[in-house]
């Protein structure tokens, strides 16, 4: 257990908007406000996974909507509290500690911001190890966990409690109804964990990962190297297009951002085109027409001066951007996770074929 | 045909006149307190040299400052403002100012009220509008005496309902409000939008002043052609048009720079140089175009989404104090004192320029005043200076293997002939005025911003681009020269019938005499 120190605080958000594979919204916001609940006082425990007790609760907390939403809505952090809360009241427990859902874009700061308004720590865990837009998406859905109950509360005087469902894609198709209803924007406490499930199956220690990430972004653009081959080092990844911004198409529908990108190649990647999908978060490339990368790997949309990841949100024409590839958890690519997470999942039809090695993946699942 | 180009920046006031056959005249002269003296002077003496005397009528003034945004980030002349902010019970924990920068929020922060309101991404209501609650804010800024108002809507770029009733709220009670409505200067993007409006608000009345004074001094100076100010991405607004929104125009000075350097190396793509007194400017043009940042552009530490050229600036320029031994240079600068107190012109504090005299790259003030200094020390403080050039020309550069420079700006000599990772040093007649030259070929824009119901997204893209280019030729535009700088489009869900807000524009050069409106 350590404290997460005030000079954390912007690396994580730039390392968590890589992880996030251009979903999870910008963590710029969140950020802002962690930087004025620290300037106030608050301070965030950080706790490994194996400091868990196996009988402890966890909360598993997220922003919950279509990346765009949050640009206008912003976040607070009174929101973020408000479904753990409730969950709190319907269990008739406390909570040991707090966890995100996803490592990716601003979720990463939404257990940090449930701390800091708690006094919970955070765990040194997510499940996902980036960002994705759907429930049965995470690890422990993966693994075949409990898939409630479900809390999901709005900025209004509306809270929503899903205590039973069927299966981990009837929480998504629920819980979503609820989200679009509230403004395609809602602040979620997933179905609780125990001590023990989230270290069997949580993707620890993306926190740490996350942090180290963007201060290796951030000490590169400092020292005026090249802040997109400190990302690609730290993180193990591979480079896979050079290009410029030429079309940019989305729409919002059914509580995501859905979409595609078009970039025309510069340098290296002159004459050739890319083409990226994405619902929330990237789901698959096409290099002149042919398949290049596909989830579960990540493929991360990097400004390719200063290093920092472009949301699908914040997509502009003439963006000069560099496409990385990074090495999903191995939780994500056996057959069930290939199942949920792969690029069928995202309407894709093609199997996936990974840029990478199983050697080459830094998750731990025991 | 011919036109006049001046740059008014916090040292200098530049003009050139542009007619047919390029520059025909060039001067620089001292920037005024008043600002009008100084284009006066500069119009006078432009006037005056041979290259002058042409029968073709001045058709157009074009004008670029840095005044707006050296306003910003120097921290003066900004008036207080009132933000409403239209949106609880939504972004209540980062009111507006939030991320600003903690010494300019007392200058600008005259008073900040949230009322319940704004829109929903499908185009339904948060809350109701708390009109009652603009009303009672309206009268709180009245009696505080603030008169202009920055108003931001939760997703106004696609309702704009809520922020437009507040406008007529406002309007019945403070008297000569000034109303800044957040969805005509941005994008999806609530803070940075919320702070566009607020810089808007908060230089209205430097701007009335600035653009009177640019005025007054056109008709003192017997000059009857129309007024255009250029704007951030290198093309020109009438003058009577800035009034209302000056950040549209508060940092042109390094577009005009690139713009003309490309115009006088008559390159178009190739990385670019501005030295002035107190710092270099680098930037890349590609197609003659300054090269954009990508993502959101701090002004004076406020965040904001402005289409900007991305630049580097160092803290060498012609004003640079270099220490003793040479070794060390900048970022400290005798800025427009140079020319009393550096060596050369009598003074006793050694600076860049000094050393360039000494070391016979240029010729300017008494080269006998610093004739006693060391070869070792220039050695070193060339050294020092290639050093400071080459590392922020290795950070500009976008892709490996050396690169042609085009050297502007008035201390443009203190770039060397040879620098590391440089295969070219261009250097070009008019260098010094550049920037002025770039004002006065700055570009005409067409630009449509609308919604579309019952056609495909390409048709309405393709509508929209074909719209802008009208409007940007029948503003004097060559057709040929046209280019798309910006495309984008929101589906409105909510609005029946495959509904989107596209926003293009294009640019092109002017081919014939803009018409003054």
């Amino acid at each position: 257990m350590h404290a997460i120190g005030k000079d954390d605080l912007e690396p994580l958000a730039v390392g968590a908007w890589i992880l996030g594979t251009g979903g999870g919204g910008s963590p710029y916001l969140s950020w802002l406000n962690m930087r004025r609940l620290y300037a106030e006082g608050a301070s965030v425990s950080l706790m490994s996974p194996d400091e868990l007790a196996d009988d402890d609760l966890v909360a598993v907390v997220s922003n919950m909507g279509a990346p765009l939403i949050g640009q206008e809505r912003l976040s607070s952090p009174d929101f973020a509290l408000k479904p753990v809360r409730m969950m709190e009241a319907y269990l008739g427990r406390r909570f040991r500690a707090v966890m995100a859902l996803e490592i990716g874009g601003g979720n990463a700061f939404q257990p940090l911001m449930v701390a800091a308004m708690s006094g919970l720590p955070v765990v040194d865990a997510d499940s996902m190890g980036r960002a994705y837009p759907e429930a049965q998406m995470t690890s422990f859905a993966i693994a075949g966990l409990q898939m409630f109950p479900c809390a999901v509360s709005d900025i209004r005087d509306n809270d929503a409690l899903v205590t039973r469902a069927a299966s981990w894609p009837w929480v998504e198709r629920i819980t979503r109804s609820i989200c679009v209803q509230m403004g395609s924007i809602a602040a979620t406490c997933k179905a609780p964990r125990t001590g023990r499930e989230v270290k069997q199956f949580g993707i620890h220690h993306t926190t740490t990962r996350a942090i180290a990430l963007g201060r290796a972004v951030r000490d590169a653009r400092a020292r005026h190297d090249d802040p997109v081959a400190a990302a690609l080092d730290t993180a193990g990844g591979k480079m896979l297009f050079r290009g410029r911004i030429t079309d940019v198409e989305r729409e919002t529908s059914g509580g995501f951002l859905k979409g595609r990108v078009r970039l025309a190649g510069l340098d290296a990647d002159r004459g050739s085109r890319l083409d990226v999908a994405f619902r929330n978060e990237y789901s698959a490339a096409w290099r002149d027409g042919a398949v290049l990368a596909s989830t579960p790997d990540l493929i991360c949309l990097l400004d390719s001066v200063s290093g920092d990841a472009i949301g699908t949100e914040s997509l502009r024409y003439g963006q000069r951007i560099s496409v990385l590839a990074l090495p999903c958890a191995p939780i994500m690519r056996t057959p069930r996770g290939i199942e949920n997470v792969g690029p069928r999942a995202f309407g894709h039809d093609f199997d996936h074929v990974s840029l990478f090695s199983d050697e080459s993946a830094k998750g731990t699942v025991q | 045909m011919s036109r006049i180009g001046i740059d008014v920046g916090g040292t200098n006031t530049d003009a050139v006149l542009i007619g047919s056959g390029g520059v025909r005249a060039a001067v620089k002269t001292g920037t005024t307190p008043d600002i009008a003296g100084g284009i006066q002077t500069a119009l006078a003496r432009l006037l005056e040299q041979p290259g002058a005397t042409t029968d073709d009528a001045i058709d157009a003034v074009m004008i670029g400052t840095t005044h707006f945004v050296n306003a910003v980030v120097q921290r003066r002349e900004l008036c207080p403002v009132g933000a409403l902010r239209i949106g609880l019970p939504a972004s209540a924990s980062l009111p507006p100012f939030s991320d600003w920068p903690d010494d300019l929020v007392p200058l600008v922060r005259g008073q900040v009220h949230m009322v319940e309101g704004g829109h929903e991404y499908d185009g339904r209501r948060i809350v109701a509008l708390d009109r009652d609650a603009i009303r009672r804010a309206a009268r709180d800024m009245a009696s505080a005496g603030l008169r202009h108002i920055a108003v931001s809507a939760v997703f106004s770029p696609l309702v704009a309902d809520d922020e437009l009733e507040a406008e007529r709220i406002l309007a019945e009670e403070i008297p000569d409000v000034s109303v800044t409505l957040s969805h005509r200067l941005g994008r999806i993007g609530l803070l940075e939008r919320e702070n566009v409006a607020l810089l808007n608000a908060t230089l209205q009345p430097l701007a009335r002043r600035t653009i009177d004074a640019f005025i007054a001094a056109l008709r003192a100076s017997g000059i009857a052609a129309p007024l255009f100010l250029t704007r951030n991405d290198g093309t020109v607004a009438h003058a009577a048009g800035v009034y209302a929104v000056p950040v549209y125009c508060f940092a042109s000075g390094p577009t005009n720079s690139m713009r003309g350097a490309a115009f006088l190396s008559g390159m178009a793509d190739a990385m670019v140089v501005d030295v002035g007194g107190t710092t270099s400017d680098f930037g890349t043009l590609r197609a003659g175009f300054p090269r954009e940042a990508n993502a959101a552009v701090e002004i004076g530490g406020v965040r904001t989404l402005f289409r900007m050229p991305e630049l580097l600036s160092i803290g060498l320029g012609g004003g640079s104090i270099v220490s003793d031994d040479g070794t060390a240079i900048g970022p400290q600068s005798l800025g427009f004192r140079l020319l009393q107190e550096g060596r050369i012109f009598g003074g006793t504090t050694l600076s860049a320029t000094d050393v360039a005299v000494a070391a016979g790259r240029v010729s300017l003030g008494d080269a006998t005043r610093v004739a006693d200094l060391s070869p070792g020390l220039l050695h070193r403080a060339q050294a020092r200076m290639a050093a400071m050039l080459a590392e922020a020309i290795d950070r500009t550069k976008s892709e490996a293997g050396d690169v042609t420079l085009v050297a502007v700006g008035g201390g443009a000599f203190l770039v060397p002939d040879r620098i590391d990772g440089v295969h070219q040093i261009v250097r070009v007649p008019h260098h010094a005025v550049a920037n002025a030259v770039g004002a006065a070929i700055a570009q005409i824009s067409g630009e449509v911003d609308r919604i579309f119901t019952g056609v495909t997204r390409d048709t309405a893209i393709d509508t929209a681009l074909t719209m802008a280019r009208d409007q940007a030729v029948a503003d004097g535009a060559a057709p040929a020269t046209l280019e798309t700088v910006e495309i984008e489009d929101i589906p409105l869900t909510y609005i029946p019938g495959d509904a989107r807000r596209v926003r293009v524009r294009v640019v092109g050069d002017i081919s014939h005499p803009p018409a003054a409106t």
